[in-house]
């Protein structure tokens, strides 16, 4: 027996731009990359479906502008998608597309069931409150009103992704790259998400670094089991943290399937120029 | 070329726009109703959202009290007065007890007020969400969605910096439990005068052009985390100097030859009455 | 000791307000309102604009109440104004029948109808003039009898009406032809500015705005705090004829108009080129107009304004002169004034309010009344 999907995705659509006669209709629509000629209009995301299990990471691969990232903020809200349908499997939530939900009820999902890191820390974190100040920010949206537990789980998050205690009333600003990007974890943790986002989260940090923000993560999804979508133009960031993984281009899914046979037996032109540059 | 003005200053368009907001803001306890408000004869700052508040709802039998910082003599309390007899005559009073229509700048007065009196505060600041975000379109849009986490985080902020919080006043409040609402900058010791006030509360903020409102009988909270309770200004063991009041919002005086400290009654008008039935029991009993 | 700082706050203010006047009286010099229009027409204008009540003799009685005080003046004017009743709004002004005194252009050498200096200090040396200290009477009418000396022979057979010079460049398509947008516009002080807000309010918000504030806020944007660099397409300077329509029978006729009389103002076009997205995907750079009007002759306002108006136009996180909020929240002079004069009030409750808490801090413990 196959288990429920937490969280199903079906048809989404994003588009930047008005559209023209020749683009508007999908039957006729010539595009170059993901642009149509015509009218300039960007078809970012285009009938991107696929299914999140429980307690597993899936991976999205593709080169920039390929529109993961605009996917998985079309996701946490932080932008509206054209169309399509998101199913999460939650009893409050069952068989509701939590994309037409007014933006209260979004700003629940986000506070009690999705967690977020942004490729950007200045997108995720208040530059202007301490560390354990945004942590705690994300509990109080989720209706905590005990400092001293507030504190104490903040604590024991900061120790998780090695941030030392005696840092944690310092402004993030003050915080190195990927101290900050181990904040935002710590932050996107905070109220044991059973979703988390991951955008990008090594992108532009040191060699070292990244290699201890992944074993972060890692350990993270050994241990709490979270379902988790890792959003990442390198592919050897998700051989090292996905099970399962859709590669995209141009606004759409070419291939999906399990990271490991993508990656033995990739089967798009593109993701096999991926899959070599790698090698 | 003498002209005189209108009754209450406004013309009677002008009372009924902004009776309507004042309408809309009972209707909705803690709700920050925009209103087109008018340039008055006292400065922008200086009381002219209370003003136009008692202007539209003053009538000829209304008896005005107007106090500023606790004080019906202070020099702007006075203004207020002035200008407010001049076009409308009515009757004024320094006790509370004897006003219907109460203005004031940032107390409550000490004396517990009653259902058939209104409690009119002057407004510098509307937003509560102001340090949150400058922008008055994202503080509007923090409201609609009940997000007030970022009123909560500058008070968690402030306790893990120092041990507690340090709002003066103008602590915010929750009202009716749907919208959180500056004060006014009232002190932290007349917040839970509005808890279940009897009086109907109306706050008018004339250059930020809001009004909004506690209607009576309303649930009104101090935000407080429950390990770190809202409390009051202490004045544990000090009493006015004057009448002997405790348990009431003392000013601090200093001695400028001995550097001594000494307190009274912030309150004038309760300090008044407190010295006046005082002498007359006094009297009565030396003639007894 | 007796009681402290509240009490006699109504004599307190009766002497102050004696010695006010005392101060206005005591050199023993009148003032006539009709000196201060007759001689002071900038400042005259500056009021009037600011109050945005068009009402010379007024403006010039507030100037002379408020002992030459601008934010004094403007703010008796603004109380004024909220007294009176609003009858009528007027027809839209046809800005192109404007009496033209003064026209100039820096987009162009010669633009059609011409160049017009008019009366202007732009070209004055900023010398002190000594001679001003004693004028007399008879020196003024032998200057101005010679002064209507010159001009005679100068026959002014019909007043010449100037067309817009963004006129012209519409024509070559230049610039871009809107449709006319007759959209009433909203009334700023009726009812109280929302954000986003419409280009109808902003426009009203700039042009009551305090000279000083509109100036340096454009002059910011045109250093470097803001990203419109203008160039003057026409600055007019001139008298406008009002009319209104009658209140019950709305005449389509534009003859039937009641005409009520006619204002001076100051109106600034200037060229700004945006980016402009086409549709084959490429960015073009096309001209739009920024806006600045204001009543009577204030040229650095006006072009300040339509430099502000083009940056609200296209918001822009980085630069505060960008953000409507930011912009059209702090320029208004009776506001500003009295929220910064207000600080002069009493404020010992709060700060009473403040000290108990930071001493609670001092004393440690979670909550403040341990």
């Amino acid at each position: 027996m196959r288990e429920q999907p937490i969280l199903q995705v079906k048809n989404l659509q994003k588009k930047f731009g008005e559209g023209c006669q020749h683009c508007l209709d999908p039957e006729i629509r010539q595009l170059e990359k993901n642009f149509c000629p015509y009218c300039g209009t960007i078809y970012a995301v285009h009938d991107v479906s696929f299914d999140l299990y429980p307690g597993e990471v899936l991976g999205v691969v593709g080169e920039s502008g390929s529109g993961k990232s605009t996917m998985l903020q079309g996701l946490y809200f932080d932008i509206e998608l054209a169309a399509g349908e998101v199913y999460i499997n939650e009893p409050m939530l069952a068989s509701q597309n939590v994309l037409t939900l007014s933006s209260q009820q979004k700003r629940y999902i986000r506070n009690y069931i999705y967690g977020m890191v942004y490729q950007n820390p200045l997108d995720g974190l208040k530059m202007k409150f301490s560390s354990i100040g945004n942590i705690a920010e994300k509990m109080i949206a989720a209706g905590s009103r005990n400092v001293g537990n507030i504190e104490a789980r903040s604590k024991a998050l900061l120790e998780d992704v090695h941030i030392p205690l005696r840092r944690m009333k310092e402004e993030p600003r003050n915080f190195s790259g990927g101290m900050q990007q181990r904040v935002q974890i710590a932050k996107a943790l905070s109220n044991n998400p059973p979703i988390l986002f991951l955008d990008e989260v090594t992108t532009g940090l040191d060699l070292s670094v990244q290699a201890s923000v992944l074993d972060l993560i890692k350990q993270i999804q050994r241990e709490l089991h979270i379902s988790m979508i890792v959003v990442s133009h390198d592919l050897a960031v998700i051989r090292m943290l996905a099970d399962r993984s859709i590669v995209m281009l141009n606004g759409t899914i070419i291939e999906n399937g399990l990271t490991d046979q993508i990656l033995e037996d990739p089967q798009h032109e593109y993701t096999q120029q991926l899959v070599y540059s790698l090698l | 070329m003498q002209t005189k003005p209108h009754f209450a200053f406004f013309d009677e368009g002008s009372k009924k726009e902004i009776r309507r907001a004042t309408l809309k803001a009972v209707a909705i306890p803690g709700y920050q109703v925009p209103f087109a408000s008018r340039e008055m004869p006292i400065a922008r700052g200086w009381g002219t959202g209370g003003l136009q508040l008692t202007l539209s709802l003053i009538g000829k039998k209304d008896v005005l009290k107007v106090i500023d910082q606790g004080a019906d003599e202070s020099v702007n309390a006075v203004s207020i007065k002035k200008l407010v007899q001049y076009t409308t005559g009515v009757a004024l009073t320094d006790h509370t007890a004897e006003a219907n229509i109460i203005q004031s700048r940032h107390r409550i007065p000490e004396h517990p007020l009653r259902e058939d009196q209104i409690l009119v505060l002057q407004v510098p600041n509307p937003e509560p969400l102001r340090k949150v975000d400058a922008r008055e379109y994202m503080t509007k849009r923090m409201h609609a969605e009940d997000d007030y986490s970022g009123a909560w985080l500058i008070l968690f902020e402030q306790i893990m910096k120092y041990g507690k919080m340090t709002t003066g006043a103008a602590h915010p409040v929750y009202v009716n439990g749907r919208y959180v609402m500056a004060p006014s900058p009232i002190p932290r010791f007349d917040n839970p005068k509005m808890y279940y006030s009897d009086a109907l509360i109306l706050l008018g903020a004339g250059r930020e052009k809001k009004i909004y409102a506690v209607p009576p009988y309303t649930n009104v909270e101090s935000l407080a985390f429950e390990d770190y309770p809202f409390s009051k200004e202490s004045f544990k063991g000090k009493q006015c100097k004057l009448c002997g009041a405790e348990e009431v919002f003392l000013d601090e005086i200093i001695n400028q030859e001995t550097g001594d400290r000494t307190y009274q009654c912030n309150d004038t008008s309760y300090c008044m009455e407190r010295l006046n039935s005082a002498q007359e029991k006094e009297v009565e009993s030396s003639y007894a | 000791m007796g009681y402290v700082a509240v009490k006699g706050g109504t004599k307190a203010i009766e002497a102050s307000i004696d010695r006010l006047k005392y101060d206005r009286l005591k050199g023993n010099e009148i003032v006539e309102i009709n000196t201060i229009l007759a001689t002071m027409r900038t400042l005259v204008d500056q009021v009037m604009s600011e109050a945005s009540l068009y009402a010379p003799f007024l403006a010039a009685l507030a100037i002379k109440q408020a002992g030459g005080s601008m934010e004094e003046a403007v703010f008796l004017l603004r109380a004024h104004r909220s007294t009176l009743p609003r009858n009528y709004y007027s027809e839209t002004v046809e800005v192109e029948k404007m009496f033209v005194e003064r026209r100039v252009s820096a987009s162009f050498k010669d633009i059609p109808g011409g160049q017009f200096l008019g009366a202007t200090n732009d070209y004055t040396h900023r010398l002190l003039d000594f001679n001003l200290v004693e004028e007399s009477m008879e020196d003024h009418e032998q200057w101005l009898a010679e002064y209507k000396k010159g001009l005679e022979g100068i026959n002014a057979t019909e007043i010449q009406y100037f067309p817009k010079v963004v006129d012209y460049l519409r024509a070559e398509g230049l610039f871009k032809t809107y449709p006319l947008d007759d959209t009433t516009p909203k009334d700023v002080t009726k009812e109280s500015i929302q954000f986003p807000s419409d280009r109808s309010e902003r426009l009203q918000v700039l042009t009551r705005g305090q000279t000083g504030a509109v100036t340096a806020l454009g002059y910011a944007s045109l250093r470097g705090y803001g990203q419109v660099h203008p160039t003057i397409g026409e600055v007019r300077v001139g008298d406008i004829p009002i009319h209104v329509n009658h209140p019950y029978e709305k005449n389509q006729d534009e003859e039937d108009l009641f005409y009520i009389g006619e204002i001076k103002v100051t109106e600034v076009e200037s060229f700004v080129p945006v980016p402009v997205k086409k549709n084959d995907r490429k960015e073009e750079l096309e001209f739009e107009i920024g806006y600045g009007i204001s009543f009577g002759q204030n040229e650095t306002k006006a072009i300040a304004m339509s430099i502000l108006d083009q940056c609200l136009e296209s918001p822009h996180g980085e630069f505060p002169t960008h953000d409507e909020e930011f912009v059209l929240l702090h320029i208004d002079s009776v506001e500003s004034t009295g929220f910064i004069s207000h600080l002069k009030l009493p404020h010992y409750v709060t700060f009473q309010s403040k000290l108990d808490s930071m001493r609670q801090v001092k004393k440690g413990g979670k909550t403040n009344a341990n």
